[in-house]
Formats: C-alpha cells, structure tokens, sequence
C-alpha cells in the first residue's frame, strides 16, 4: 500500500512539473535564492553565462531566505544564495551544509512617504531614524517573514533597544514588493533591499529615507548542501556555480550589473563605499 | 513519510498551545468570511427567485453568467477589487485596501455567483405549489416567496456552507487585497501561505487541520438540525 502510495504521488510530481529531471541527472543544478536576487534581474545575466561556460543547467526556485535554507536543509536543492548570515553559519555548523563562500554586497534603505512625518530625513543613523518613527508613532510595515531583510530589521530594533509592537507596527508577512506597495498605500516607513527598491521606485509614492549606515550592509553568501547527508544532491555542480560565480570574470559581472544606471551588488572584492 | 508524520505531531502540539496568534488569525478568517456570506447571502437568494420564476429579457444571458463566473479565480478578484481600491484607483480615497472591509467585499465577489447559481438551481426544481397555495391564502408576493424558499431550506443551507467553504478556503483574494498583516488582515489561508514560505511548515499544517476542524464541525451542526427537523415530521 504505502508503496503505491509513493509510487502515485511521485507519478503525479512527475506529471505536474513535466520535465523529465531525473533524479541522477548530473546535469541540473537546483538553485534556491531570494526574491530580491530574482527580481532584480542580475541571475538572468550571471546563469546564462554560467550555462555557456560550465554545461551545466540552473533551476532557480526563487523563495524567501527561510524557505530557500529550509529547503538546503531538506536536501530538497543543491545549493542555495542568500543573505542571512548567522542562520547560513548555523546550516554548515549542524552539518546541513558545506563550502559557504562569500560572493556579493548590496545594502538596505529606509523609505517612507515624502512627507516624513518622523522627520527623519537627513539622519544617516539607522537606529536613530527608527526611535524617531517610534517616538512619533509613525507607521511601519514589517516583513514579517524571517527573510533575511525581516532579520536586518529585527536587528536594527534590537541595536535601537526597542521592541516593536504596537498599533504603529505592522507586519506584513509577504514578500518586499508587497511590502513596498502597502507601504505606499498606507503612508508608512519600511526597510527594503536596494535592488527591489530601484525596480519598485517609479510604482510606489515612497523616497529614499535613510542610506549609507554601515550597519545597513548585507551581505550575500553561496553554500552547498552537505553531500555526505544529501548523496543525490548535485554536490559537482553545487560546487563548479560556487567557483564559478566567485571567480573574477563572474565577479565583474556583479560589478557591471546596473538598473538605471545604478549599481545594485557590490562583488566581494570591491570595497563597500562603492554602493552608492 | 517521516518528515510529514514529525510536522503533523508538531503540528497537533502547536493547536493545544493556546498561541494568542493563532487564535487572533482564526478569528479573523471567520469573521470576515462570516461577514461577507451574511451580506451576499439575502441579495443573492432574492436575484436567483427573480431567476427561476420571474420571466425578464435577458435571463438566460444572466443566467449563464453566473454560472461562468463560477470559474472565476480568486486572485483575478483579488487583483481588480485591489487596483479599484488602491490609492490610485478610483475607490482609492475609501482608504479600503487592506482592511478587512476590503477582505469582505473581494470574499463577497467570490462568493456570489455561487450562491445565485446553486440557489437558482434548488429554486427552480421548487415545489410550485407551495408558491401558489401561499398566494391563495392570502399571502403577499414576498410572504410567497419566503414560503417557497423555507420549503427547499436544506437546498439553500448547501448552497450558504458551499458559499462558505470557498472564500473561508481561499488565499488569493484575501492576500492581494488584505496583505497578510498580522493582527489586521491575517487569516488562516495566508498565514499557511506564509508559514509555507517561512519554511516553517508544520505552523501551516496546524492552521489548515483548524480550517478543516471547523468546516466539519460546521457540516455537523447543519446535518444534526436536519436529523432533528427530520424527527420532527
């Protein structure tokens, strides 16, 4: 029974997605990142070149950063880009997964409505620009969703001393475009990754708060799923991205990636100051 | 196998916490849902008699209509109802996106063609008689009509709970125009949409036993008044 049980339910996964992966075909890379590395459109110019490069294709599953690890951790893909820090260090350190490189910088932003009700605008202190829509009990919309931009924020109310809660503080639970557009609709402040901010911009009634504190940087990172714990994972081609994407040609790609004329990552090896 | 199995125990452990949250979300998929069958229901019973026994140009076209929108997506609702409410739209200034209130009216859109189509196919298989009796006694159109519809209540029942049982169970609508914000438009479906997308999949299998828990013990009361009902005659 619980045989054919399988057997239907990996007949139907096999019907519903309609490609003929297999499991053992080395030749697919199964790639989780963040929405914010999807949308902003720099994978549409790295993985095509990596493809040419490498023969190898790249499935992206673009997902929050909760998800995209959760999904390493199940050994549901072979690796995974995205921005948590310390959660990433905690999946090698429980043996999840292995070869964790560095790879690129972007940043956060704090927008609000042009009318700053905070009076915040001019203050390039992350966590004073929060105590200030706090103190003026100004709207703020939450990720809500542990990605990684919910964890910078946490972060930020934590190094503030303040816990947010409260009538002023909503969260939202969806993904940074929605974000940004309830934002916009209800007149309120939210912190967003730079890159969707640049392709949200001309959608939403929000400007540019508060930039260029240190603490807003953020940092992207490649890992592997552990091939000792995962032995169908693609660990080869896991590791032939995470040389590839962090060799200088790659590198350079990152740093020549613009939307309107702006910079969004910053490679690893270029210093920070060059976001702006 | 053994992932599920772990995620529904933990699953289970979670709904007997007694999680504020929790509770705060189920209480909102049920009001607004509530809430949006109450309004759609009288307006939608009273188009499917005009239907069934009204003769009107135009009422086959009607008719059909329903029907097709039977089809309709939830998030296609969802995306008009939000670019109609949105501060750029021309409701914009009702100040209604994301708020329950335009939780409601998206739930209410949804819902009623369903309602018009399966309480004009129970109206329609009526009992004239019950109608023309009513009408003999004395009794006024509308006392009729009330006549008749109390005749095939269970008919009507169904369609109310299948009414119910669609927008209670949809995400689309409920996340575009609600926007999933804790404590304001949070309900069961998107909480597991965003569970889901947290990784954190056994908060959502809690949540849909909830929806599933209070469907059935929704099904029960109907069919224990029934049972009674049936006793009774």
């Amino acid at each position: 029974m619980k045989k054919i049980l399988y057997k239907t339910a990996f007949l139907l996964i096999f019907f519903v997605t309609g490609t003929c992966t297999g499991m053992a075909d080395t030749s697919f890379i199964n790639l989780a990142t963040t929405t914010s590395t999807d949308n902003s459109g720099l994978l549409d110019i790295l993985l095509p070149a990596f493809e040419k490069d490498k023969a190898y294709e790249v499935k992206v599953i673009s997902v929050g950063t909760g998800k995209a690890l959760r999904l390493l951790r199940e050994g549901d893909v072979d690796v995974v880009l995205v921005h948590a820090r310390s959660a990433e260090d905690k999946l090698v350190a429980d043996g999840y997964a292995v070869n964790r490189r560095d790879v690129m910088y972007n940043d956060f932003v704090l927008v609000g409505p042009d009318s700053d009700p905070a009076n915040i605008r001019g203050t390039t202190d992350a966590t004073n620009a929060l105590s200030r829509i706090v103190a003026s009990k100004s709207l703020f919309v939450s990720r809500g969703d542990t990605s990684g931009t919910h964890k910078k924020e946490l972060q930020l109310w934590e190094q503030a001393g303040i816990t947010p809660k409260g009538q002023w503080y909503r969260e939202a639970g969806q993904g940074m475009g929605k974000v940004l557009q309830i934002a916009g609709e209800l007149d309120a402040y939210t912190l967003t990754d730079r890159g969707t901010w640049l392709a949200y911009r001309n959608k939403v009634s929000l400007v540019i708060i508060t930039e260029g504190d240190k603490r807003l940087f953020n940092p992207y990172g490649i890992i592997a799923a552990n091939p000792a714990r995962y032995p169908d994972a693609n660990y080869d081609g896991a590791v032939a991205l995470i040389n590839w994407i962090t060799s200088p040609a790659a590198q350079n790609m990152i740093g020549d990636f613009t939307i309107d004329g702006q910079r969004l990552f910053v490679p690893m090896h270029d210093p920070l100051q060059s976001t702006k | 196998m053994a992932q599920l199995l772990d995620t529904s125990r933990q699953a289970l452990g979670l709904l007997f916490s007694g999680d504020p949250a929790l509770w705060s979300i189920v209480s909102i998929s049920f009001s607004v849902s509530l809430r949006a069958v109450l309004i759609a229901t009288p307006v939608a019973f009273l188009l499917a008699f005009l239907l069934a026994h009204a003769r009107f140009p135009g009422r086959r076209v009607l008719i059909s209509t329903f029907n097709t929108l039977l089809a309709l997506p939830a998030v296609v609702v969802g995306l008009t109802i939000y670019m109609l409410l949105s501060r750029n739209g021309p409701f914009g200034d009702l100040k209604l996106l994301f708020t329950q209130t335009g939780m409601v009216i998206g739930q209410i859109v949804l819902c009623f063609p369903l309602l018009v189509a399966f309480s004009h196919a129970t109206l329609q298989a009526a009992d004239q008689r019950a109608w023309e009796t009513a009408v003999t006694l004395g009794a006024k159109p509308w006392q009729a009509m009330l006549t008749l519809m109390y005749e095939v209540r269970y008919g009507l029942i169904a369609a109310v709970t299948a009414a119910f049982g669609r927008i209670i169970a949809e995400v689309g609508s409920s996340m575009m125009i609600g926007g999933n914000i804790l404590n304001y438009t949070r309900n069961i479906t998107t909480a597991i949409a965003l569970e889901t997308s947290k990784g954190e999949f056994a908060q959502g299998i809690a949540l849909g036993i909830i929806l599933l828990l209070s469907a059935l013990l929704l099904n029960f009361a109907l069919s224990f008044m029934q049972a009674r009902d049936d006793a009774a005659l």
